[in-house]
């Protein structure tokens, strides 16, 4: 494996679109690291978690040395900038997605928290007044999503439709990875009250047509929520183009920390809808007996909020809006259609998702096979390109169905940021050499 | 290079030609393991009679330290009495989960010595214990059956 490390991943000059990723790279301490004795760092595993630019770093611990008090409690110096600045990360967030108004972002954990709110305030409504009735479902409702989501926005609609007696049912997948949208007006009918689908895919990174989806969901009456976990982080988002009623998304993928995530939903029905977990920061009034809820988003954000996290997230906005998401959306295309030709053209490879970078964000799935045409076990794959520096996700990336209907046990994905760069592709390629060579003893 | 130490030519071997593949009859007990984390899947069927792992067979889908592991396993237990199987299966866990400390007792653990250097990778020591817990619950289940069982004839 020698050759291996004589490479310098990452030494690629400016992209032709003018965005400059070495000086981009430089923001992130984390990529001048080595590993395993002093092999460069080629981190290929931006979809489980992007790495943290600086300025985040700085924001929280700022935060932390300066600010740290609770917010919305207390009329000290110290809580009145605390609640100044969580307050003010809502509005660079509310900025980002193109929110029409503040109150429409509610922060949660995570995607996997937002998209849960979403599915319990909708089996919360059953106790819910009137006005909760477009939330409220039961036998003979249902609730449609995708074949392609991750686990995080499929797992709580079947425990909704647990819940509530309503059917689940969902848009299968073409031969190359797409959403088999022929058969749209039989699946989304006017029985479903929701409709829930991924914008692009962690595991095929395919870029939904949202626009269709909407369209037919509207026709029917049914809400929609889009979960934006892979999209938010990689391309301009404005939920008002969109056309969509919910978006979840989380930070620790958008160059934020982990332990924040965002629901911003249109106003009209945040006001509406019941609320999920109950606490502190919630209510209006409350007696023994009962309680009222305190309007949107804070009615969504029970007990003390994640205050750093929400800090961090906000300077993860300013310094992707700073790059620019076009200028960022177009370098990751670059290096993912570069990925894709580099990829197709190793021996036994089989891509597992959109064969071209069209309608395609940098998540590329792959399974190998030996020289023999025996298939390399993705685990296997990934053991050895880490042994290589090269880190990359292999399983079934939280979208087990999605294997399934590929009939592949797993697979080993690359996936790229906006610090990712051909050079780095060029590393994985010669890696895979190395794992086919391997196994052929 | 250090992975030599993980895939150690046994492995591999097992890996390619993995030995006790495809489910047999008859047996006591199936079970299906899987590793939610890694997409590995195992389904895996005991016989057990008079006190004795009489068979073991299973089908499986994993990464090679999973398949091997699989085959070094039912190497080992089968024509061992079901307490001295379970001893073994004590002597590997011990030893995957040493760390590399160990490298384990030949003269006991046979082949599957070799998988002491996968004890090095936490996130492969899973790989290397899936069948292993696959073919415990599945003992456990055909001794509880037979057990179960065997009133039922005497009647
Ligand atoms: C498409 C998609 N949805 C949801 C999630 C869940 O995100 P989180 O784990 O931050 O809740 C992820 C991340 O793994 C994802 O890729």
């Amino acid at each position: 494996m020698t050759i291996i490390e004589t490479r310098q991943p990452g030494t690629v000059a400016a992209s032709t679109s003018g965005f400059d990723v070495e000086r981009v790279r430089r923001d992130f301490p984390i990529l001048a690291r080595t590993v395993h004795d002093g092999l460069p760092l080629v981190y290929l595993d931006s979809a489980a978690t992007s790495q943290k630019p600086l300025a985040v770093l700085d924001a929280e611990r700022a935060y932390y040395e300066r600010h740290n008090a609770n917010v919305h409690r207390g009329i000290h110096v110290l809580a009145e900038e605390a609640t100044a600045l969580y307050e003010q990360a809502r509005d660079k967030i509310a900025a980002f997605v193109g929110a029409t108004d503040r109150r429409e972002i509610v922060f949660t954990k995570n995607s996997s928290e937002a998209l849960n709110l979403v599915a319990y305030a909708m089996s919360n409504a059953v106790s819910g007044g009137a006005e909760a009735a477009r939330f409220r479902l039961g036998p003979g409702d249902e609730v449609v999503i995708t074949e392609m989501e991750h686990h995080s926005n499929l797992v709580p609609w079947q425990m909704l439709c647990a819940r509530t007696g309503a059917t689940l049912r969902w848009i299968g997948l073409t031969e190359d990875g797409r959403l088999d949208v022929a058969h749209l007006d039989e699946i989304i009918t006017e029985r479903a009250k929701v409709v829930s689908f991924v914008h692009q895919s962690n595991i095929l990174g395919t870029v939904n047509p949202v626009e269709k989806i909407v369209a037919r969901a509207r026709e029917v009456g049914a809400l929609t929520v889009l979960d934006g976990s892979q999209s938010v982080p990689h391309m301009p988002i404005d939920v008002v183009e969109l056309g969509v009623d919910f978006l979840a998304f989380t930070g620790h993928k958008m160059c934020g920390p982990t332990g924040i995530g965002v629901l911003w939903g249109r106003r009209e029905l945040l006001e509406v809808m019941p609320p999920f977990l109950g606490g502190g920061e919630m209510i209006e009034v409350v007696t023994m007996e009962a309680s009222t809820y305190a309007a949107p988003p804070h009615r969504f954000e029970a007990g003390t909020p994640m205050i750093s996290q929400a800090v961090g997230l906000g300077a993860a906005v300013d310094y992707l809006t700073g790059l620019g998401m076009d200028a960022i959306a177009a370098h990751e295309h670059e290096v993912t259609a570069y990925a894709i030709d580099a990829l197709s053209a190793v021996p036994g490879l089989r891509i597992i998702g959109p064969p071209t970078a069209q309608d395609r964000g940098g998540a590329i799935s792959f399974v190998l096979r030996d020289s023999d045409d025996r298939p390399l076990h993705p685990h296997d794959v990934g053991q050895i390109l880490d042994e290589q520096g090269i880190a990359v996700r292999v399983g079934h990336h939280c979208a087990r169905p999605v294997c399934l209907r590929y009939g592949v046990p797993a697979t080993t994905r690359a996936s790229f940021h906006l610090y990712s760069t051909t050079a780095e592709v060029d590393a994985l390629v010669e890696g895979l050499d190395q794992v086919r060579r391997f196994f052929l003893r | 290079m250090k992975l030599d130490s993980m895939y150690q030519e046994i492995i591999l071997d097992h890996y390619r030609n993995p030995h006790h593949r495809g489910l047999r009859d008859p047996f006591d007990a199936e079970v299906h393991h899987v590793n939610p984390t890694c997409g590995d899947e195992v389904t895996l069927r005991v016989r057990v009679a008079d006190g004795v792992v009489a068979d073991v067979s299973y089908e499986s889908e994993g990464c090679s330290i999973s398949q091997a592991s699989a085959s070094v396993m039912a190497d080992l237990v089968i024509g061992k009495s079901v307490a001295a199987a379970l001893e073994l299966e004590r002597e590997f866990l011990a030893l995957m989960q040493s760390r590399g400390t160990q490298e384990g007792d030949e003269d006991v653990l046979e082949d599957a010595v070799a998988f002491s250097g996968v004890s090095k990778y936490p996130a492969r020591v899973k790989c290397a214990l899936l069948s292993w817990m696959a073919w415990k619950d599945a003992t456990a289940q055909a001794t509880g059956a037979v057990q179960a069982a065997v009133p039922e004839q005497e009647k």
